[in-house]
């Protein structure tokens, strides 16, 4: 590697902040990276990695700042001009289109053409070459890509970012999805593209593979820029250090002492697909337990199984001495369970924005409030009013939109309409994202108080210190299993983060060599 | 001719929609054939390519939108509208016939690339635009001809709606039809060529240019094709310029056929309506990115043969709409069981 020939940097980003809506993605970012070298981006969730990304290859605009490249000021109008920078980036949501074929997705934006048509046989032969220099010769260019396992989709991907010839590849969380042998092809693929002169930047939450990989580290925190240093600058428990800052915002209502609790659900080697693979948990009445860990390690897809809503779940989950799992949501809040579940996403999931506040609160109970099949208007009012009473939602009229309403408190109208079903198990899946700090405070307050009522409740959140403040216990979970249980004072920031990804004890270690990913 | 067969059997495999479609038309229609008192021969083919060709083009035109995940109300309306232009101009000289012919195509083609401006720059739900545009095509349908009339050249009207051989005939080609060589092909229905030939002219070179892959990227993840920096709102105005042209050319056909032009609102309707139940037996999802306007071709070809059998068994007519709503019922749940592999219940919805 030469480093002289590539002293300037490559890409150079200049006080740099991005708003989405006014909430703060990055702000005031300097950061730069140079071609021949791999370059790692570390943060927790939240910490403006991805708006990085995504501002640096075009995706979105940045609010303020500026972006160099090679010392010109660019500004990307689309993900095509980063890409004729010699920008390109592998997504971490894929970007390949399932319905076309695999040799058409690598040469979709500029495929081989012989009088002005595509040349599907230039295109199945390129797609070939660029397939066997990542050794996935097995790949038939001409399948299509939604018969691919997610592993070969992550490999397509990489093979469709290589044909656009980088200068700059990015690649957010590329790894994620592949096995262990597929993983040794990328990084020798990586660090063949370094000699030639790419320059790389590598997001991860897998610290060992940044170890092993990245030359130089980047931390992000809050969607501020922290620290860059060279590999080995560095101890692990330094770079967590900065991951976290010390920053506490949040005040939560005080826990109870820790008392032993008869389980209420108990879940036991629940598996899924490949995205829950033996998963152990009870929750006792009156407890809220945490779901901790990065995003997408099977928490989801937890939560959703026992409401539900997945097909082919494997392993069991018991409620009260009853079977947890359903085969719909309908039947995971009937009498007999008593699950309710606050969803990721209240716009499409958690709520109907177009109808009123009185029907989305009464969506989930209708039976409560009708006689026969009729609803029965006074029943109605009086369990609206009281839900809006309870969890003090601030709207002018109960007959307006709920898209009227801020984003705290249409949340609270997701979480009223539960509390009308009388659950005994709540499901919440990152309630407080996206909400004011006041909101937030409110939910942390009615979370205990209806654990204190004899509740069980699941919390997944993506905020560590939510974790910390509201929770009895947190499980952390990894590669679709809980890697840790921490309860009391162990539950720290350190000891999440370090579960989380997957450092220091021997038994994640074991986990992790194990699924092979 | 191994990889032949392995190249067949990876597409068979990726288009079992179509496949299916294309086994299911040959089937019934050998048996229908068998059937048929005078079956297997040319006057037959030739009396059912007539009245296919019409369907088949506006299922063409309906199938491109669909691709994009939309849905155009509207072709029934421009055939109509390009045939009671056609029913107008199709007489003369040579030259205007010719002249004639590329104003109605032409006329088809405008008003889909009209929708398509509508829907991309207002950013509409094509479904909404194209009724509202079907309405206006039947309006100008209307004033054009007010009512069913018009003037076609009975030469080009029977050269065009037999088989070859009457058409060198009518032309004075290949000594009239009757020479040696043209003997083996003498039999084809013009139709046929009319409406395959545009096809492959059209159609298959259109799906392997950059915009006709970008039809397919839209309707399989729009996302995806954006951030692949593909040009959507060129292909989305193709798709409908597209689906414009191809209407016009059922219209042309249609006035060929008929010789006349009828502003008929209810049969522009029926062949909206038709168009859509073509295009999902073609094998084409309504969700968009998989089939192809060739599939949905079949499908209307599907659709007509259903329509034969009740003139040589002695089917109430009436029992016709039930039929085919019938099969269109099946084929449709046969697309759906693919829904039964959906493990996470949450995406049926997404």
């Amino acid at each position: 590697m030469n480093t002289s020939l590539y002293e300037h940097p490559f890409v150079e980003l200049n006080g740099v902040s991005k708003f989405y809506a006014g909430v703060r993605a990055l702000e005031g970012v300097d950061f730069a990276c140079r071609r021949g070298s791999i370059h790692a981006v570390l943060g927790e969730n939240g910490a403006g990695k991805s708006t990085l990304i995504k501002v640096m290859a075009g995706v979105v605009s940045p609010t303020e700042g500026t972006l160099r490249v090679e010392g010109r000021a660019c500004s990307f109008s689309g993900p095509s001009e980063a890409v004729s920078e010699g920008i390109v980036c592998v997504f971490q949501e894929l970007s390949l289109m399932p319905d076309l074929s695999v040799a058409d997705n690598i040469s979709i934006s500029d495929p081989p053409r012989r009088m002005g048509l595509i040349d599907r046989g230039a295109q199945n032969r390129r797609a070939e070459e660029l397939l066997a220099r990542i050794n996935c010769e097995d790949v038939d260019p001409r399948m299509l890509v939604r018969e691919l396992s997610l592993s070969r989709r992550q490999m397509v991907e990489i093979a469709k970012a290589l044909g656009k010839n980088p200068k700059l590849l990015i690649l957010d969380e590329a790894t994620s999805a592949l096995t262990a042998r597929d993983v040794e092809t990328v990084y020798r693929v990586l660090g063949e593209l370094r000699d030639e002169g790419v320059g790389m930047l590598f997001i991860s939450h897998r610290m060992h593979e940044v170890e092993a990989l990245c030359d130089r580290l980047s931390v992000f925190r809050n969607g501020k820029h922290i620290e860059t240093f060279d590999r080995g600058e560095r101890t692990q428990d330094d770079i967590v250090k900065l991951m976290i800052g010390r920053e506490v915002e949040h005040q939560f209502p005080p826990k109870p002492e820790p008392v032993a609790r008869p389980a209420h659900l108990i879940v036991s080697n629940l598996a899924w697909e490949n995205r829950l693979n033996g998963v152990d948990l009870a929750v006792g009445r009156g407890e809220i337990v945490g779901l901790g860990g990065l995003d997408g390690q099977g928490q989801k897809e937890l939560l959703l199984a026992l409401f539900g809503c997945l097909r082919g779940v494997k392993g069991s989950a018991s409620i009260g001495g009853n079977n947890a799992l359903t085969l719909s949501p309908a039947e995971a809040k009937s009498s007999a369970r008593r699950i309710a579940l606050v969803p990721e996403d209240r716009k499409t999931e958690g709520l109907m924005l177009p109808m009123s506040i009185t029907d989305n609160l009464l969506a989930a109970s209708f039976s409560r409030v009708s006689r026969g099949p009729f609803i029965d208007p006074q029943k109605a009012k009086a369990a609206v009013a009281a839900g809006i009473e309870k969890l003090r939602i601030k709207a002018g009229s109960p007959d307006a939109a709920v898209a009227t309403l801020s984003g705290g408190n249409q949340q609270k109208v997701v979480i009223a309409k539960w509390l009308m079903t009388d659950p005994e198990l709540i499901l919440l899946n990152d309630p407080t994202r996206g909400i004011d700090v006041g909101t937030k405070q409110e939910i942390y307050r009615l979370m205990r108080d209806l654990a204190d009522a004899g509740n069980a409740i699941l919390f997944y959140s993506t905020d560590y210190a939510e974790l910390i403040g509201c929770c009895d216990r947190v499980a952390v979970m990894y590669g679709g299993r809980i890697v840790a249980e921490l309860q009391g004072e162990a539950i720290t920031e350190e000891a999440i983060i370090a579960a989380s990804l997957n450092i220091s004890t021997a038994r994640t270690a074991a986990i992790y060599a194990e699924s092979g990913v | 001719m191994r990889s032949l067969f392995a190249t067949l059997g990876v597409s068979i495999r990726q288009n079992r929609g179509f496949y299916g479609a294309l086994a299911m038309f040959c089937i019934i229609y050998f048996f229908y054939h068998v059937l048929h008192p005078r079956g297997f021969s040319t006057n037959v083919l030739v009396a059912n390519a007539n009245e296919s060709v019409a369907l088949a083009f506006v299922a063409m035109a309906q199938a491109i939108p669909v691709l994009i995940g939309g849905l155009d109300l509207s072709v029934g309306a421009v055939m109509t509208l390009t045939a009671c232009i056609a029913s107008g101009l199709l007489h003369g000289s040579p030259e205007q016939i010719v002249f004639g012919m590329v104003v109605t195509v032409l006329t088809g083609t405008a008003f889909g690339f009209f929708n398509g401006l509508v829907i991309v720059l207002g950013r509409l739900q094509p479904i909404i635009v194209t009724l509202a545009t079907g309405a206006i095509a039947m309006g100008f349908a209307l004033l054009v001809r007010p009512s069913p009339g018009g003037r076609v050249d009975g030469d080009l009207n029977w050269a065009l709606t037999n088989s070859l051989r009457e058409f060198a005939d009518v032309y004075g080609l290949a000594d009239g039809g009757r020479a040696d060589w043209f003997q083996p092909v003498a039999w084809v229905p013009v139709p046929l060529i009319i409406l395959f030939g545009v096809a492959a002219l059209v159609w298959v070179p259109f799906r392997r240019t950059v915009t006709g892959r970008t039809l397919y990227a839209i309707g399989s993840a729009e996302g995806a094709a954006y951030m692949s920096g593909l040009p959507i709102a060129r292909a989305k105005i193709a798709a409908f310029t597209l689906a414009g042209f191809f209407a016009g050319c059922g219209g042309l056909y249609l006035a060929i056929q008929t010789s006349t032009g009828n502003a008929d609102i209810p049969q522009a309707g029926a062949y909206t309506l038709n168009s859509i139940a073509s295009v999902v037996l073609g094998g084409v999802s309504l969700l968009g990115g998989i089939g192809s306007a060739i599939g949905a071709l079949i499908g209307a070809l599907i659709l007509r043969v259903i329509s034969f059998y009740f003139r040589i068994l002695a089917i109430d007519p009436l029992l016709q709409p039930l039929v085919e709503g019938i099969v269109l019922l099946l084929a449709v749940s046969l697309g759906a069981v693919r829904a039964l592999r959906v493990k996470n219940r949450l995406e049926l919805f997404r």
